[in-house]
C-alpha cells in the first residue's frame, strides 16, 4: 500500500521499457511525474472550493452545495462548465496582452512548486538539493504576475487591489523565510526529502512541530503563509467591500477560475511544505506514507478555512505591524533559540528555549499594544 | 540518449536566444511597463542559464531575488509613474547618440581585445558543481570578513532607509 504510486509509475515505465527506444523511455519517466502532477494540482482546486463552501456553510449553520451529485460532489464539474461558457469580458482600454498574459502566467508558479514537495516515501517529482529554497523563490515570482493583471485591466481598483496583495506578499515573505531557517538549521539540508527523513525517529513521531522552536517556527510560518496566498483574514488585496475584488475585478470565465485555481494550488503547496517542513511529512505509525502527507495537509487547509469562517479581516495597518513588528523579531530570537537547541544538554535546553521565547512573545505582545483611535467627539450629533 | 542530450542542448540554446531576445525588447519596447515585464523575462533566463550550469543555488538565488524582489521594487516604481498608460511613454532624447555610440565602441572593443588575447583553455571539466554546504563553508570560513562587511553595509542601509522614509515629526 505504501508504494503504490511508486509502483504504477514502475509498472508504466517498464511497459514502455518494452516497445520504445532508450530516449523515449526517459522521457516517459519524466512525462509521468509531469502528467500526474498536472491532474493533482487542479483536481485538488476543485475539490478544495467544494470543502471551503461545505466547511463553511457548516460552520454558517447552512447545508451548502447538496444539488449536484450525492453531496454536492459533482458541484466542482458544474461550476467548472458554467466557467468555461461565460463570457470572457475584456475592457475596452485594457493592455490586451498583458491583461491576457496574467491568469496564464500565475498557474506557472503554482505548478512549479508542486514539483518538490514529497507527496509520500519517494514520491517526490524532483530531488532538489536546494528544494525549501526553490518552493519559496519560484512562489515569490506570483507577485509579477498580479501586478500584470492589475495593470493590464486599466481599473483603479485592480491597482489599488494589486499594490496591497504585492505589499503583503514582500512582508510576509520575510518572516516566512526566517522561519524555515531553523528547520535548515537542525537538518543541515535545504532537500524536502531530507527534512522529512530527519523526522522519522519515534516511529515516525518525531516531528519539528513538538520542539519549542518547531512549535514557534511552524506557527509564524502557517500565519505567513496564510497571508501569502491572500486568504481571510489576510485578503485585503480581494476586500469585496473595500475594492470589489481586487486584482482580479476585471477578469470573468476562465480567466477568472485560472486566479481562483492558483490561489487554491497555493493554498494547497503551502499547507502541504508546512507539513513537510514541520509535521514530519510523509512520516507517521501504521496509515501509508502518502495518507499520512495527505491528512495533515488537508487538516491545515481545514484550519486556513476555519480561520475564514471565524475571523474577520484585518486592517492595513494591523496586518503590516504583525508582520514587521510581531513576527520578524520572533523569527530572529527563535533562530537564536535553535541554536540554544543545538548546543545545550537535554534539561537546559528544554528550559532555556521555552524561558526566552516565552519572555520573547510576552515582550513583543506588551510592546504591540493596540493602536487605540481617538475618541471621536460629535458637537452636534447628540 | 543522443537525442536525450541534443533535445537539451538545444533547449539551453533556446532559453539563451530567449533571454537575449527579451534583453534587447527592454531596451526597444516604447511603453515602460512591457519594458519592465521584459526585465523579468530576461532575469528568468539568466535563472534558467544558471541552472543548465549546474548552479542550482545561485539559480534559485537569482529568481529570489531578482525576480522577486527587484523586479518587484521596479514594476512599482513603474507603476507609480505617471502617464505610464501612453503607449510612447519612454522618454526620447537624441542628444545622447553621440556620447552613447562612443561608450558602445569603447565597451566592445575592449570586449573584442579581452576575448581575443585571452588563452582559452579547454580541459575535461571537473567535478566543478559547487553544492550548497560548500557554499556556506566558504562564507563562513575563507570569506568570513567580506561577508561580514557586507552584512555592516546591508544594516547601515536598513537604518539610513527607514530615516529616509520616517516622517518628521513636528
Amino acid at each position: 500500500m505504501d508504494q503504490i504510486f511508486v509502483n504504477l509509475k514502475h509498472a508504466i515505465v517498464g511497459l514502455a521499457a518494452n516497445m520504445l527506444p532508450d530516449w523515449l523511455v526517459t522521457i516517459t519517466s519524466i512525462k509521468v511525474s509531469i502528467v500526474g502532477i498536472a491532474i493533482l494540482g487542479p483536481v485538488t482546486m476543485m475539490y478544495l472550493t467544494l470543502m471551503e463552501r461545505k466547511v463553511i456553510a457548516r460552520m454558517q449553520n447552512r447545508i451548502g452545495p447538496n444539488r449536484v451529485g450525492i453531496w454536492g460532489l459533482l458541484q466542482p464539474l458544474a461550476d467548472g462548465v458554467k466557467m468555461l461558457t461565460k463570457e470572457d469580458i475584456v475592457p475596452i482600454h485594457a493592455d490586451k496582452i498583458v491583461h491576457f498574459l496574467a491568469p496564464v502566467l500565475i498557474v506557472i508558479p503554482a505548478l512549479l512548486v508542486f514539483a518538490v514537495i514529497p507527496f509520500g516515501r519517494n514520491m517526490t517529482a524532483v530531488n532538489l538539493n536546494v528544494g525549501v529554497l526553490f518552493f519559496i523563490a519560484v512562489s515569490s515570482t506570483t507577485t509579477i504576475a498580479i501586478f500584470m493583471a492589475s495593470w493590464g485591466s486599466r481599473n483603479k481598483f485592480s491597482l489599488l487591489g494589486g499594490m496591497r496583495s504585492v505589499a503583503q506578499m514582500i512582508s510576509y515573505e520575510v518572516p516566512m523565510v526566517l522561519a524555515v531557517v531553523p528547520v535548515i538549521l537542525m537538518t543541515g539540508s535545504l532537500s524536502t526529502n531530507a527534512i522529512v527523513e530527519m523526522q522519522g525517529g519515534w516511529h515516525g513521531m518525531k516531528w519539528f512541530v513538538f520542539t519549542p522552536w518547531g512549535f514557534a517556527a511552524c506557527v509564524i510560518f502557517f500565519l505567513c503563509s496564510v497571508a501569502e496566498c491572500n486568504r481571510s483574514p489576510f485578503d485585503l488585496p480581494e476586500a469585496e467591500s473595500e475594492i470589489v475584488a481586487g486584482f482580479h475585478t476585471e477578469y470573468s470565465g476562465m480567466k477568472f477560475a485560472l486566479f481562483y485555481m492558483a490561489e487554491f494550488m497555493n493554498t494547497f503547496t503551502l499547507c502541504g511544505l508546512t507539513t513537510t517542513l514541520f509535521l514530519g511529512g510523509w512520516q507517521g505509525p501504521l496509515l501509508p506514507s502518502w495518507l499520512w502527507f495527505f491528512l495533515k495537509t488537508y487538516a491545515l487547509i481545514f484550519v486556513m478555512i476555519w480561520f475564514r469562517g471565524t475571523l474577520p479581516r484585518l486592517r492595513v495597518d494591523q496586518m503590516m505591524g504583525l508582520a514587521w513588528k510581531f513576527l520578524l523579531p520572533l523569527t530572529l530570537v527563535n533562530m537564536l533559540v535553535t541554536g540554544l537547541w543545538y548546543f545545550l544538554s537535554r534539561p537546559l535546553k528544554l528550559t532555556m528555549s521555552i524561558l526566552v521565547l516565552g519572555t520573547t512573545f510576552w515582550v513583543l505582545t506588551k510592546l504591540n499594544k493596540p493602536y487605540v483611535p481617538q475618541k471621536r467627539v460629535y458637537q452636534f450629533g447628540e | 540518449m543522443d537525442i536525450l542530450s541534443l533535445i537539451v542542448k538545444y533547449g539551453i540554446y533556446t532559453v539563451m536566444a530567449v533571454s537575449v531576445l527579451a534583453a534587447f525588447s527592454v531596451t526597444l519596447l516604447p511603453n515602460l511597463f512591457h519594458a519592465a515585464l521584459a526585465l523579468a523575462l530576461a532575469l528568468i533566463g539568466v535563472a534558467g542559464i544558471y541552472l543548465s550550469l549546474q548552479a542550482d543555488f545561485l539559480a534559485v538565488v537569482q529568481l529570489l531575488l531578482y525576480v522577486g524582489a527587484v523586479m518587484t521594487l521596479i514594476v512599482f516604481a513603474v507603476m507609480l509613474t505617471s502617464r505610464i498608460g501612453e503607449p510612447s511613454s519612454a522618454p526620447q532624447n537624441n542628444q545622447l547618440v553621440l556620447p552613447a555610440l562612443s561608450a558602445c565602441i569603447i565597451f566592445f572593443s575592449a570586449l573584442y581585445a579581452i576575448i581575443r588575447d585571452t588563452p582559452w583553455p579547454v580541459r575535461t571539466p571537473l567535478n566543478l558543481a559547487v553544492n550548497t554546504e560548500d557554499l556556506g563553508r566558504a562564507l563562513m570560513g575563507l570569506y568570513v570578513f567580506p561577508f561580514e562587511v557586507i552584512s555592516v553595509v546591508l544594516i547601515a542601509v536598513l537604518v539610513g532607509a527607514a530615516v529616509v522614509a520616517r516622517k518628521d515629526r513636528e
